[in-house]
């Protein structure tokens, strides 16, 4: 891998190489000492041009536990109150001698314009870029995580032993993603990498945050959730979370109340009951608790929502070692 | 040796290979006085082959050595001081016997010994997973070469080479047959010896 | 005597006026003087020659649809350098839109353009006034004092802005007729468009940019042309850029409505596919389609439902475009790969003709701006010498950074393009030869 910007770019070996990676980089996590030796004298640069505490701390724990150095660097702005560019950036960044630039940004694309404008140098000299989250775009983390969750729970027990289902992919594994796909870049990171694992994918939502295109998609998509629920009994259900500023904007708010949205999309005590009993609940956080999930839900003995949070560690952890531990040259992994 | 094609040697057969490891087993439990606190850690991939033919024989010699708890497997890679130099490698899994490694004699068993870097970076991995009352290693093959000031305890044969040449331990468990075969020894150089 | 390029005469030899047979054309004293078999034209003294080897002669090209960027963006291009490029990519009139800084609403702001291009003397420069002050959509601008100024404005529009409200709308449409105006909508539904970056579709949905409706074009159109029916007055449509919009055009144009409508050479060629590279270069408003918009634009530029070709040159900084697609500006260079496109797109697939280009790119633009007595006329004895002389058997690669607009984001960089605008008359004189554009002020000796 010479970038992670998006699961769109990821064939199932690599997918799968990924997710072993990231089991091994978990079980080093449950030791005394976490911290391995692997990228020390590397430099990675956590580089936020949106707010997310929880994405910077997790790639930067993910980054320290492999002895990496890490720069954190916060450049807010907005389309409307430009800071400093992005290109400036890229080129203080290359300047300063980074070998990873893991990026936030509110513009999809962005970080393929620093993957690809040079303006992080080029050929062996060349900065890895990881997306950690663009615009209404991509989060390939975020979905690696939840797809390395799901095989812990779902594959890796099949066969009785608690292996994380290392080496399998998720094919058969049946995946209900509610809620506000329009505006998800982690809906879209999903769809296509658990696809490419061979699950099973349906997307529920008002049909006001689904995209127009959306049927070009490699899943199918529903408007009831009762119906999906009970219809394809989901081996796991990821509830997206709707932004506050969606119900508002009067004439063109995507659904009349918070009260509608949580009766048609929520996730309660009753659909929880309608679940299959192994099936586990998910969500990216930060949740809005009562509104897209109910605090039964996510407290339920079937969700791994704080698990997904150390997996997030153990991803980002094998995301970094398989961008930065061999050779700049290009090639899969030996 | 102008022929294009690449000579094969073969140093150990099958009958030398068995006949090294039971030696090594024996020499294991002298130097431990018993194998009971011995614990062998087998360094991916034909270190852990070569660690479970031991844990059998040792078991075979004291029964106080239980294989089941004894044995474990050292992955190196995120160790190693030559991941930038070679192309990215794979992870494997590290599995320890349940008791941990804290105050065990820990033998660890590879394949062939040659620079000693390998050992180097499971030394470091050793020094995260616990303390053992010490470490000693035990390799099927000893090339020479070294790079660094690390020797072995237990080695099954020393085979003196040339830089050049690719030596390359075959197990029956992995590769369908036992041999150590030496690779890119010129025939004539070798027959005139 | 020497002939100059403000004073000489010429004779352009075996040229095709609209590519049709050779003649040799001799031009002087700013008119076409004689038009005649090869080998037969009397010469004046004196007169410069243009071997034509069968070049194409058209009527200088007319732009209806230009961004000169003058007064107050001048960092990305002047009127100066814009009508120079104008001048390379064969044309001899543009309509500089409205909104510059100040915006062209008051006929300070018009005359103040016009006289830049008069000194510039590249091209006939004719601006476009504003409709609404401030581009705000608000409240009319004085659209009769700038029709009445020296610029003699015709064409008003908010273009980058949609007069979006239906009364405000009708009311332009209805007071332009008191002096031959129309309204150029720039047609944009803004609610359905809020914060868009490219077409909404397949690609948008995919690659997380925030769509551009189709409906959002064709809603204004379908409602202005029936505002146009029921004032009774003329419409213009800019760029449209749809399947949808060519069709509601057709219906209009059959039902009698008075309007017309312009495509961009890059809409007649590009599709939405190109901003999955994130290159901000291909941002532009309206979005670039799909290829089956694309096809129905050809289609309706054929057939006459779409009456001109307009560049909808919009030059722009290189900090503007070299940053993230969202924070980049909308709009590509056009002035100079317009004929190009448009002979790659439409006459060397065999849709159209030459004459056919010299309609929708000279004859057409220069009548809906009501400049038809000074441009787009025939290649006949008589006419002004306005005129374009093309070969259409070249072929260049395109370098932004060698264009002669002062800006350089072509969506084409790199790409080969068919043709190249030899020589270009502003009445007679030379402000092309060879390819190269040729000072105003400067002696030319052919």
């Amino acid at each position: 891998m010479k970038h992670l910007l998006s699961t769109q770019d990821l064939s199932k070996d690599e997918a799968v190489t990924v997710l072993d990676t990231a089991a091994q980089m978990a079980a080093t996590q449950s030791r005394e000492i976490k911290k391995l030796p692997t990228l020390r004298g590397r430099t990675v640069v956590n580089l936020f041009f949106e707010d997310s505490t929880r994405t910077r701390i997790s790639f930067e724990t993910a980054a320290k536990r492999l002895s990496a150095d890490v720069i954190n660097f916060s450049a807010k702005g907005s389309s409307v109150s430009k800071g400093e560019s992005l290109k400036d950036t890229a080129l203080t960044l290359h300047a300063m001698g980074a070998d990873a630039v893991v990026v936030r940004h509110w513009a999809s694309g962005a970080p393929h314009q620093l993957a690809y404008s040079g303006w992080l140098g080029g050929g062996d000299d060349h900065v890895a870029v990881l997306n950690a989250g663009d615009g209404t775009h991509q989060h390939p983390t975020q979905a690696l995580l939840d797809a390395f969750t799901m095989r812990r729970h779902l594959v890796g027990r099949v066969g009785g032993a608690p292996d994380d289902g290392v080496g399998s992919d998720l094919a058969g594994v049946k995946v209900a993603i509610v809620g506000d796909v329009l505006h998800s870049r982690v809906a879209r990171s999903n769809v296509h990498l658990l696809r490419t694992l061979g699950a099973d994918v349906e997307l529920v939502a008002p049909p006001t945050l689904l995209p127009v295109g959306v049927e070009t998609w490699p899943c199918t998509t529903s408007y009831d959730l009762d119906e999906t629920l009970a219809r394809r009994q989901p081996d796991a259900v990821m509830m997206l979370r709707v932004q506050r500023e969606r119900m508002s904007g009067g004439a063109g708010a995507f659904f009349p109340s918070p009260l509608e949205y949580t009766r048609r999309y929520g996730l309660d005590a009753r659909r929880l009951a309608m679940l299959p009993s192994h099936s586990i609940v998910m969500h990216p956080g930060p949740m809005n608790r009562g509104l897209e999930i109910s605090a039964e839900a996510a407290d339920s003995p079937g969700s791994v929502i704080v698990e997904q949070v150390a997996n997030g560690v153990a991803v980002r952890m094998a995301a970094l070692y398989l961008l930065l531990a061999g050779t700049s040259a290009e090639g899969s992994v030996q | 040796m102008s022929s294009g094609v690449p000579s094969l040697t073969t140093v150990l057969g099958a009958e030398e290979i068995q006949r090294a490891l039971t030696r090594i087993a024996h020499e294991v439990v002298e130097r431990s006085k018993g194998a009971a606190d011995v614990v062998l850690l087998g360094i991916p991939t034909r270190g852990v082959t070569l660690a479970h033919r031991l844990a059998e024989r040792l078991a075979a010699i004291d029964p106080a050595f239980d294989p089941a708890v004894a044995l474990g497997d050292l992955d190196v890679t995120m160790y190693r001081d030559d991941l930038r130099r070679n192309p990215t490698r794979a992870v494997g899994p590290t599995t320890l016997p349940p008791a941990g490694i804290d105050d065990k004699i820990v033998v660890l068993v590879d394949d062939v010994l040659y620079s000693g870097r390998t050992i180097r970076a499971a030394l470091d991995a050793i020094s995260d997973l616990g303390r053992p009352r010490a470490v000693r290693l035990a390799c099927l093959v000893d090339r020479g070469h070294r790079e660094l000031p690390i020797r072995p305890d237990f080695v099954g044969k020393n085979l003196p080479t040339s830089t050049e040449e690719r030596v390359s331990v075959r197990l029956h468990e992995v590769d369908g047959q036992d041999a150590v075969v030496i690779a890119g020894r010129g025939a004539d150089e070798g027959s005139a010896r | 005597m020497t002939p100059t390029a403000t004073t000489g005469a010429w004779v352009l030899r075996s040229v095709r006026p609209l590519g049709g047979e050779p003649a040799d054309v001799v031009l002087a004293d700013g008119v076409v003087r004689q038009v005649a078999a090869p080998g037969t034209a009397s010469v004046p003294d004196g007169a410069a020659v243009v071997e034509g080897e069968g070049h194409v002669l058209l009527p200088g090209l007319v732009d209806l649809h230009t961004h000169l960027r003058e007064p107050g963006r001048e960092d990305a291009e002047t009127v100066l350098s814009g009508t120079r490029a104008a001048a390379a990519g064969g044309f001899t009139a543009v309509h500089a839109m409205a909104n510059t800084s100040p915006v062209a609403d008051t006929a300070g702001v018009v005359e103040q353009v016009w006289r830049l291009g008069q000194e510039a003397g590249w091209v006939d420069v004719h601006p476009v006034g504003a409709v609404t002050v401030g581009l705000d959509g608000e409240r009319l601008a004085e659209l009769g004092a700038m029709a009445d100024s020296k610029a003699r404005v015709r064409v008003f529009s908010d273009d980058g802005r949609c007069v979006h409200d239906p009364i405000l709308m009708r009311r332009a449409l209805e007071y332009v007729k008191a002096f031959d105006g129309v309204v150029a909508q720039h047609a944009q539904e803004p609610r359905l468009t809020e914060g868009a970056q490219m077409n909404e579709g397949v690609v948008s949905a995919e690659i997380g940019l925030a769509g551009w409706p189709a409906v959002a074009e064709e809603a204004i159109i379908a409602r202005d042309v029936l505002l146009a029916e029921h004032v009774g007055s003329r419409l213009h449509v800019c760029h449209l850029s749809t399947a949808g919009s060519v069709e509601i055009v057709r219906w209009a144009k059959a039902r009698g409505i008075d309007v017309t409508a312009e495509v961009t050479p890059h809409h007649l060629v590009l599709t939405d596919e190109l901003a999955r590279g994130y290159d901000p270069v291909f941002k532009v408003n309206p979005p670039l389609r799909t290829a089956k918009d694309v096809e129905a634009v050809r289609e309706g530029l054929a057939d006459g439902t779409i009456d001109i070709v307009a560049t909808d040159h919009a030059p722009h900084t290189r900090e503007d475009k070299d940053c993230e697609w969202g924070a980049a500006a909308f709009g590509m260079t056009g002035l100079e790969t317009a004929l190009s496109v448009v002979q790659q797109t439409m006459v060397d697939t065999g849709r159209m003709t030459w004459a056919d280009v010299a309609r929708v790119m000279s004859t057409n633009p220069a009548r809906i701006g009501r400049i038809d007595g000074a441009h787009g006329r025939p290649v006949e004895e008589g006419e002004p010498a306005n005129l374009v002389l093309v070969d259409p058997t070249a072929s260049r690669t395109v370098d932004g950074a060698a264009q002669v607009t002062a800006s350089s984001n072509t969506p084409f960089q790199g790409t080969q393009l068919p043709g190249r605008v030899v020589a270009t008359f502003l009445r007679g004189r030379a402000t092309v030869l060879d390819g190269v554009p040729v000072d105003p002020t400067s002696e030319v000796v052919a």
